[in-house]
């Protein structure tokens, strides 16, 4: 698709013109109104004195918190709720979840929000965000920060096995960002109707082929379904290490032609023949649930485990990875630049690195998400948190999972998503 | 008290033509081009390009006409023969007590639970399997979100068939049905046939606004056509939408064009569908004038009766499956009912149900109070200057029930964020009452025409003033009127999903815009309890508004006549 931007789908002139314009604008306005204190917070880089981040939890109480998140998996929707009582409890901080169909609404608001000039007053407070939302926000100049270093809990950070936490899709975070769950791509399915799961993408199609109409992936226009065919794309390009690089028209070119002479043979064998997708994670699990399919996806090893505890998926319920490694990443929460409630959106960003809350979260009860942290760097009673954590045989061990494979640079899964809906989604 | 008037008139204007056309104005601008806000400085036909470049947008096009058309003229005929079927027999009140659940259920709610009634792991395919079809897995075929858009059309005949029949029913009081079939009967004309010829070209020409709202809505359709319609491409509305959304800006100018594009669409569909009025007039009048006395007529009517009836059927069953999903604990293909039951779903939910819950009250409820005032004003001021409302001034004041909200609600946005009302309570509830104050005038306005004006000159001679004849004498008499005008207002309230979106900037998160969040994808149990209590709330208030009189009440017997 020559002449296409790589970020969006406009047009590569059309883009130009009115991003760089909003870029320009937004430079400007920095530039006059935020450089003292830019600088100020870049000085300001190692964690804040015990008296500064008093200081900040001073000015947060009583403000509101409006987090931006997703709102399409009821049990993440539970544990943000459980947040909010938390940290109106022990901060006075009123957290409000707006519930987003799609991330890309709330950067669409900050955007909307500086073109009509609002650069201190905006209604999105924090952000659940990573990828190409995190991407197109950081270069445009949109987030608050860097203020994760500055945050207390950040020193529990794993930062040298889970390499995630510190490179989002090949984009430095650079403190603009604060961690707060992992995910890794897995398979689910029903162990009775699937005895023997495919072993690699290649292996998908010989299964599709046995078993027509009985597997499916989200759209990709949602993370998941974009993650299934990045998936396939590490296992069928013929060079990797070009993925880690900013995507170039030679380079996708290259790398994308076996992925979709793939795809080409394998989507006349999904559900509905690759004609509708369900929109989501979750809604393609209500169709697991329903036995429309036989394997569907999940960017969450345990989400299996707690959909068998609550009657949706049947007890024969399997998660499984590849013996060549799954995509894994991390979760962030961002603060946009003109959020007025800076110091309470960092202060929940903060109260979610808590070990306690870590450990909260990775409960299979809970979410059961694994933690950012790195346990060697917590006290023995933090540690002991983690190691109390109810146990659950649907959860997959380790080794069931597969090592952890690296996201591709955020520019090929926006080229890929815009490849991916001109060739069979329009 | 002419300068009431004025200022009467002017609150009205500010309220409901200015936003409009602002919001108009707000989103034609861009589909020329002029946005400066991203680097659209002068006037072009760019997004017009863009948009006609898209390579769906013929597919899109296609499905949007033929739901729209097929949906408003199948809505019409399956209500005109369900009036017929039932003439004589179903008294405005009766119809509207069985009618309620799905005329106060918004379109979001029926969507969700249609959704869970088609699917071919849904509940019809489970009743009859694996016993009559021998599927063990459900068929893997697209029943909803098909293609042919035939789940939209399916939903939206679930609530426009009732809308329209109780339109019906309101329109048959005001002419002399019942001697009108008793003479053609003598003149030996079947039943359907005397009704299709006589009787509904009469009601027809009382109800035309409200079918040319149902024609409006179903072509620009949002909540329901985000769970019922087939998402590649999708209708225009939801490609508008789409670019709305997206994270890049300049999409921002190709949706514009989109929704334009749609406002048109409309405008065309309805000078269209006039111009096919004249025609089956043409036609119909030699058509009776054959004199035929039964013919395909009988059949067609009893079929299109029973089609009706089976719409009602879906519509009832759609708003129960939500409220077996939000009961069950385990339901699994192919079991006709859930195999485990719990509350589970309402307790562990209970929190995340409260504010949107709170919010969908409240907005109702303040928004019908704002209409009902309004409403009131209206009527006062045209009975005390003897000026009847005069069809041109109703005409302007329901233009948002028949422009696209697409169209406008995007071109209202800016103008919003600028005076910093974006994302407040104030801002949807204004939102709302755009929609809320049309449908009330609509429902009151035959009421109070027919009021009889000899009470309010008895009271005027006991020396009672105007304010006095209003609350002791018009306000008393029509008291079922005026209430059932407040409940659908409310309902209308908690139907508005794209207003409550974008007044709101999500921050008001209404049962509405949380349970179709939730059926892109959330658990089907989560679903189906917000879902369902979408539903339950607007009926609780229009069950409300239907009892009270009766209570208040009793010796009034006849409900249309006055005793």
């Amino acid at each position: 698709m020559p002449g296409k931007c790589v970020i969006c789908q406009a047009p590569e002139n059309l883009r130009e013109s009115a991003v760089d314009t909003l870029t320009a604008h937004i430079t400007r306005r920095l530039a006059t109104a935020g450089t003292i204190a830019a600088l100020a917070l870049v000085l300001a880089r190692p964690a804040l004195s015990a008296g500064a981040w008093e200081a900040v939890a001073a000015r947060a109480r009583g403000q509101n918190v409006y987090w931006n998140a997703w709102g399409g998996d009821g049990r993440t929707n539970a544990f943000i709720d459980w947040a909010a009582g938390q940290v109106q409890a022990r901060y006075g901080i009123t957290l409000r979840h707006v519930k987003l169909t799609d991330t890309s609404e709330a950067v669409t608001r900050v955007i909307a929000e500086k073109t009509a000039g609002n650069d201190a007053n905006g209604s999105v407070d924090l952000i659940w965000i990573n990828g190409p939302n995190f991407l197109s926000m950081k270069s445009l100049g949109l987030l608050f920060g860097p203020f994760a270093d500055q945050l207390p809990n950040m020193r529990y950070l794993d930062t040298d096995a889970k390499l995630s936490n510190t490179i989002d899709f090949t984009t430095p975070v650079e403190g603009m960002a604060a961690p707060w769950r992992l995910a890794q791509f897995v398979f689910v399915c029903d162990g009775a109707r699937v005895p023997q799961p495919p072993r690699s993408m290649a292996d998908f199609l010989v299964w599709a082929r046995a078993n027509p109409g009985r597997f499916t992936h989200p759209d990709v226009r949602d993370f998941i379904g974009a993650t299934f065919i990045k998936q396939a794309l590490l296992e069928l390009a013929p060079d990797p290490a070009l993925l880690q690089q900013p995507v170039t028209e030679a380079a996708f070119a290259a790398a994308s032609a076996p992925l979709w002479a793939w795809y080409d043979a394998l989507r006349p064998l999904l559900w509905r023949g690759g004609a509708l997708f369900p929109a989501s994670g979750p809604a393609e699990r209500q169709l697991l649930a329903d036995s429309e399919i036989d394997i569907a996806l999940s960017f969450d090893p345990a989400e299996a485990a707690a959909s068998v505890k609550s009657g949706l998926l049947p007890t024969g319920t399997r998660v499984f990875g590849l013996p060549g490694g799954t995509i894994g990443n991390t979760s962030f929460v961002a603060i946009p630049y003109n959020s007025p409630h800076a110091d309470a959106a960092m202060l929940v960003a903060n109260f979610l690195l808590e070990p306690a809350t870590q450990a909260h979260a990775q409960d299979i009860a809970v979410l059961g998400s694994y933690s950012v942290l790195d346990l060697a760097k917590l006290s023995p009673a933090q540690q002991q948190l983690f190691a109390g954590l109810p146990a659950d045989p649907a959860l997959p061990a380790n080794a069931e999972l597969g090592k952890v494979l690296g996201e591709p640079h955020a520019s090929w899964m926006t080229r890929l998503t815009q490849d991916w809906v001109s060739r069979y989604a329009h | 008290m002419p300068g009431a008037i004025a200022a009467l008139g002017a609150l009205m204007a500010g309220l409901f033509l200015l936003p409009v056309v602002a919001g108009l104005a707000g989103t034609l601008l861009p589909a020329f081009g002029f946005l400066p806000a991203a680097g659209g400085h002068e006037f072009s036909l760019a997004p017009w390009r863009e948009l006609f470049a898209y390579p769906g947008l013929r597919a899109s096009l296609r499905l949007t006409l033929t739901t729209g058309f097929a949906a408003t003229l199948l809505a019409l005929g399956l209500a005109a023969a369900l009036c017929a079927s039932v003439q004589g027999r179903a008294r405005l009140r009766a119809g509207e007590a069985l009618l309620a659940p799905l005329l106060a259920a918004p379109h979001a709610s029926v969507a969700i639970g249609l959704a869970f009634v088609l699917a071919p792991s849904g509940w019809a395919v489970r009743l009859v399997s694996p016993w009559l079809t021998g599927w063990s897995v459900p068929p893997d075929v697209a029943t909803v979100q098909d293609p042919w858009g035939i789940a939209l059309v399916l939903g939206l005949l679930v609530k426009e068939v009732p809308f329209l029949v109780l339109v019906m029913l309101g329109a048959l009081h005001q002419i002399p049905a019942a001697q009108q079939l008793r003479v053609t009967a003598s003149l030996g004309y079947s039943p359907g046939t005397a009704w299709t010829k006589i009787i509904f070209p009469q009601v027809y020409a009382r109800i035309r606004l409200p079918v040319y709202a149902v024609l409006a809505y179903s072509l620009s359709v949002v909540d329901m056509a985000l769970v019922l319609a087939p998402g590649n491409p999708g209708p225009l509305s939801l490609v508008a939408l789409r670019w709305f959304t997206a994270p890049d800006v300049t999409r921002y100018l190709p949706a514009a064009a989109a929704a334009v594009l749609q406002l048109g669409l409309v405008i065309a569909a309805i000078a269209l569908w006039r111009a096919g009025e004249g025609a089956a007039r043409a036609i119909g009048q030699r058509w009776i004038m054959r004199g035929a006395r039964a013919g395909a007529c009988e059949p067609g009517v009893q079929a299109a009766g029973l089609a009706a009836g089976a719409s009602l059927a879906l519509g009832g069953a759609a708003l129960l499956a939500m409220a077996l999903w939000s009961l069950a604990s385990t339901w699994r293909f192919p079991d006709a009912l859930p195999s485990h039951w719990s509350l589970g779903t309402w307790i562990g939910q209970s929190h995340s149900l409260a504010l949107p819950l709170a919010n969908t009250l409240l907005l109702g409820a303040t928004t019908m109070l704002a209409g009902l005032i309004l409403a009131l004003a209206w009527f006062e001021a045209c009975d005390r200057h003897g000026r009847r409302w005069n069809a041109p001034a109703i005409n302007l004041v329901c233009l948002p029930l028949l422009a696209p909200q697409i169209a406008f609600l995007f071109g209202l946005q800016v103008p919003l964020v600028r005076v910093g009302l974006d994302g407040t309570f104030l801002a949807v509830a204004w939102s709302h009452l755009l929609l809320v104050f049309p449908y009330m005038l609509i429902a009151l306005a035959d009421p109070w025409a027919a009021l009889d004006r000899r009470y309010a000159r008895a009271a005027a001679s006991l020396g009672a003033s105007p304010l006095r004849i209003l609350l002791a004498v018009k306000l008393p008499v029509l008291l079922a009127p005026v209430l059932r005008a407040c409940a659908v207002g409310f309902a209308a309230s908690a139907a508005q999903y794209l207003p409550t979106l974008f007044a709101g900037a999500g921050r008001v998160p209404t049962l509405a815009t949380e349970a179709i969040a939730l059926a892109s994808g959330a658990d089907r149990r989560i679903a189906g309890a917000f879902g369902f209590l979408l539903a339950l709330a607007p009926l609780l208030v229009y069950l409300a508004a239907l009892a009270i009189p009766a209570l208040a009440f009793p010796a009034r017997r006849a409900p249309g006549r006055r005793a």
